[in-house]
């Protein structure tokens, strides 16, 4: 009975259709990012190859590839790595880039996302690149504006150009190159330690990495690690106890303690550090030669210790790094996508 | 108004056992005669030809939220009432979650004034408790005198066990059901979808299935206790297996305890949320598909005795904001007959004479509301007529509603419907 929805990645309703008719569901951008499950592999690698050519490029000439093209970065959370690199991004291929942030707009006298959304379209925005702390934010904004949007973050639900940028540190880690196929993280395990539950980093990574192969181990107490988060994808597992997941990685991703988001849960920050703070002490016994990660901001002393963070495994500094090349790459993707059955005002003629 | 016969048809009307070709006569407002074809002959009467169509009674509705007093930009009584009347419905019962809420005698006939221009019969239900506090009970005696048919803090579950205890006890003397929307609301709170690997994936804060089965378990433990008296405790809108396991163990140990599922429990499952489409959210929310075909199975054997929508219409503008901001609720009174029919009666093969019963004479029967959901000699003339066979889409623009939330856009269901008689006026059809 229901009609049928052509949109890609959404699940399957079970119930079996009588008959179909033709209702349209919203149309998405193809040049939007929302979740690391809308890439196959395929544009997992075409990203990850345009972002090798973009960093090497001549800056005189990269600065030309989006002169004056209009992207918006639309925060209503605070951010200062997402942000910046996105916005350098942009700089960088030439676009002219618009900052919004809810203490600043009319977001605070009530404006609705829609709204926020038209009126970025109708100045010209070609791009949104969006923050929210809510999940499934840029899908609404993506169906309500028709403009490609790339999730910069959305309450607990993804993080992709995040968990690509994760990526490419792992592959330079690994010498890997950015030809990724369904193989190319066979060996490898990964594991994600801390508050998986409020991560849309953790979910992101999750999504993705095991599509290349990888195995994921999730790691952290109950509370912030439910059984059903094993379901997110193929080929994750979860192991409670840090010591035994880090005896296994090679790569290791700390998440942040959201202080902010205990209240309630019954966890106690001290047994927390206990079981599963990355100090060298653990690190040297169980990893000594896995890459840590973090996708920070990092709480010194909580998740990891300075001489963790700052220690020759360390992978903090690369990870911000590629943020900008991957960034560079998402934004090229959304401007030069055919976008949608034209029909927006004032779009025509400025491609 | 003109007698009515409607000849030719199918007469299905399950309290009276009747289930084959009959004629029918309307006059004054009452089922004058039932007959067999060709036997009714009246002269002064308006003829309809119901040949190759199912005559019903009119479907009751015990679950619907009319937004009047208070937001009548989402719907009003006129607007919610022609909604019913275009699915058939020529009753319906107004939940008091209205601004203000429905907890006086005022309120309580301001609602069934002919002023509102109700096209079908509203019977309001009343809050349990003042304000829908949960605290104080408000005057079941008084409420029922105005014309109130159960008291229910509907959306407020009532969480204290001696206020569920007391509103149990005072309903039990004036005989008016408690209704509960079972729901703990403290293992709730910002919980916008069901629990599970979907929330999980989406980010969302999940309602457990103990919320809902928890709630039903310690109602039904507080019933027990009460010794003196035979309160009827109805479960609306019941959602999972568990608690529908519960509301069968309380009538096996012989408690008065009655239920209703809606149509998108028994059509949809969590995963119709898909990309964080907000006309799939509602409370209780859409669950696992497991507890979907519970609810079908409990159709199947008689635990559940009534459909109702949940009719909860919302502006469009409050339906388009990020999914955690979104009202919960949808439309339901136009899609309720054509998605029973095509999912219980088509495809589980449920006799169309049994869902019919759940949507005209058992929810008559819950709420004691004489002389509705039959079309026995002397009962209301409230009747549906329509074709059981016709496949149609549904639009949510062409619907009556004032609001447009619905997650069966485009849907194809089955049972069209060509007129609905209310107490002997043609409100829809015709």
């Amino acid at each position: 009975m229901p009609p049928k929805t052509p949109d890609r990645k959404s699940p399957k309703i079970e119930i079996q259709s009588a008959s179909v008719s033709s209702a349209k569901p919203p149309l998405i951008d193809p040049g939007s990012l929302l979740s690391s499950n809308d890439l196959t592999i395929d544009e997992l690698r075409s990203i990850l190859e345009l972002a090798d050519r973009l960093e090497n490029e001549d800056p005189t000439q990269r600065d030309k590839r989006l002169f004056k093209r209009r992207v918006s970065l639309l925060f209503y959370e605070s951010s200062t790595r997402t942000r910046t690199s996105f916005e350098l991004a942009a700089k960088a291929l030439g676009a002219d880039t618009s900052l919004v942030s809810a203490q600043s707009s009319s977001i605070e006298k009530g404006e609705s996302l829609k709204d926020t959304g038209i009126t970025l379209r109708s100045l010209g925005a070609e791009c949104i690149i969006l923050r929210s702390p809510y999940s499934g934010a840029p899908y609404l904004l993506a169906e309500t504006t028709g403009l490609p949007v790339l999730n910069a973050g959305d309450g607990m639900h993804e993080h992709p150009s995040q968990a690509l940028l994760d990526l490419r540190t792992i592959l330079r880690h690994l010498n890997a190159g950015s030809k990724v196929t369904e193989k190319t993280l066979a060996d490898v395990t990964i594991t994600i330690c801390g508050d998986i539950f409020h991560s849309r980093v953790a979910r992101s990574n999750a999504l993705l990495l095991p599509r290349l192969g990888a195995r994921v181990i999730l790691c952290g107490p109950l509370p912030l690690l439910p059984e059903t988060a094993a379901q997110l994808a193929p080929g994750i597992v979860i192991e409670r106890d840090f010591d035994r997941a880090l005896a296994q990685s090679d790569i290791v991703m700390m998440l942040r303690i959201q202080a902010e988001r205990l209240a309630g849960l019954a966890l106690d920050l001290e047994e927390y550090k206990g079981r599963y703070q990355a100090n060298t002490a653990r690190i040297a016994a169980q990893a000594p030669r896995a890459l840590i990660m973090h996708p920070g901001p990092i709480i010194r002393g909580l998740e990891v210790t300075s001489e963790v963070a700052d220690g020759p495994q360390s992978a903090i500094a690369q990870q911000v790094r590629n943020g900008v090349a991957i960034r560079m790459a998402l934004i090229m993707r959304a401007l030069a996508s055919n976008g949608l059955h034209d029909v927006r005002p004032g779009k025509n003629g400025r491609r | 108004m003109n007698p009515i016969l409607i000849r030719g048809g199918h007469l299905v009307d399950p309290a009276a056992h009747v289930d084959g070709r009959r004629d029918l006569l309307l006059a004054d407002g009452k089922v004058a005669a039932v007959d067999m074809p060709g036997k009714i002959k009246h002269s002064a009467a308006e003829i309809i030809e119901a040949k190759g169509l199912v005559v019903a009674p009119g479907l009751v509705d015990i679950h619907v939220h009319l937004r009047e007093p208070g937001q009548s930009y989402k719907e009003t009584i006129a607007t919610g009432t022609a909604a019913a009347a275009a699915g058939g419905f020529t009753t319906v019962c107004a939940m008091p979650n209205t601004v203000p809420v429905n907890d006086s005698p005022e309120t309580t006939r301001w609602m069934q004034a002919p002023e509102r221009g109700a096209a079908v019969r509203v019977f309001p239900i009343a809050a349990a408790t003042r304000g829908s506090m949960g605290e104080n009970l408000t005057e079941y005696g008084a409420l029922k005198a105005a014309g109130a048919v159960a008291v229910t803090d509907d959306g407020k579950p009532i969480l204290g066990d001696s206020v569920m205890r007391q509103a149990l006890t005072a309903a039990a003397r004036v005989n008016l059901p408690v209704i509960q929307h079972a729901e703990d609301t403290r293992l709730t709170g910002g919980c916008s979808m069901n629990a599970g690997a979907l929330a999980f994936r989406l980010g969302l804060r999940g309602m457990p299935v103990q919320a809902e089965s928890g709630l039903v378990e310690r109602d039904i433990r507080v019933l027990s206790e009460i010794k003196d008296s035979r309160p009827h405790l109805h479960v609306a809108h019941l959602s999972t297996k568990a608690a529908l396991d519960a509301v069968r163990r309380a009538r096996r140990n012989g408690l008065r305890v009655t239920c209703e599922v809606t149509p998108h429990h028994f059509a949809l499952n969590e995963e119709a949320i898909a990309n964080y489409n907000t006309n799939a959210k509602m409370n209780p929310p859409l669950r696992a598909e497991a507890d979907r075909e519970a609810m079908i199975e409990g159709i199947i054997d008689g635990s559940i005795e009534c459909i109702a929508t949940d009719h909860a219409p919302h502006a469009l503008h409050e339906k388009e904001q990020e999914f955690e901001r979104a009202p919960n609720g949808i439309t339901g009174l136009e899609t309720a007959l054509g998605l029973s029919i095509a999912i219980l009666h088509v495809r589980h093969k449920l006799p169309l004479s049994r869902v019919i019963a759940l949507l005209s004479s058992q929810p008559a029967a819950v709420l004691n509301l004489k002389g509705r959901g039959t079309l026995a000699v002397g009962s209301v003339a409230d009747v549906v007529i329509f074709d059981p066979q016709k496949q149609w889409t549904f639009r949510a623009l062409q619907s009556k509603s004032r609001s447009k939330n619905t997650p069966f856009e485009g849907w194809t269901l089955q049972g069209k419907i060509a007129r609905t008689i209310s107490e002997g006026r043609m409100v829809y059809g015709g």
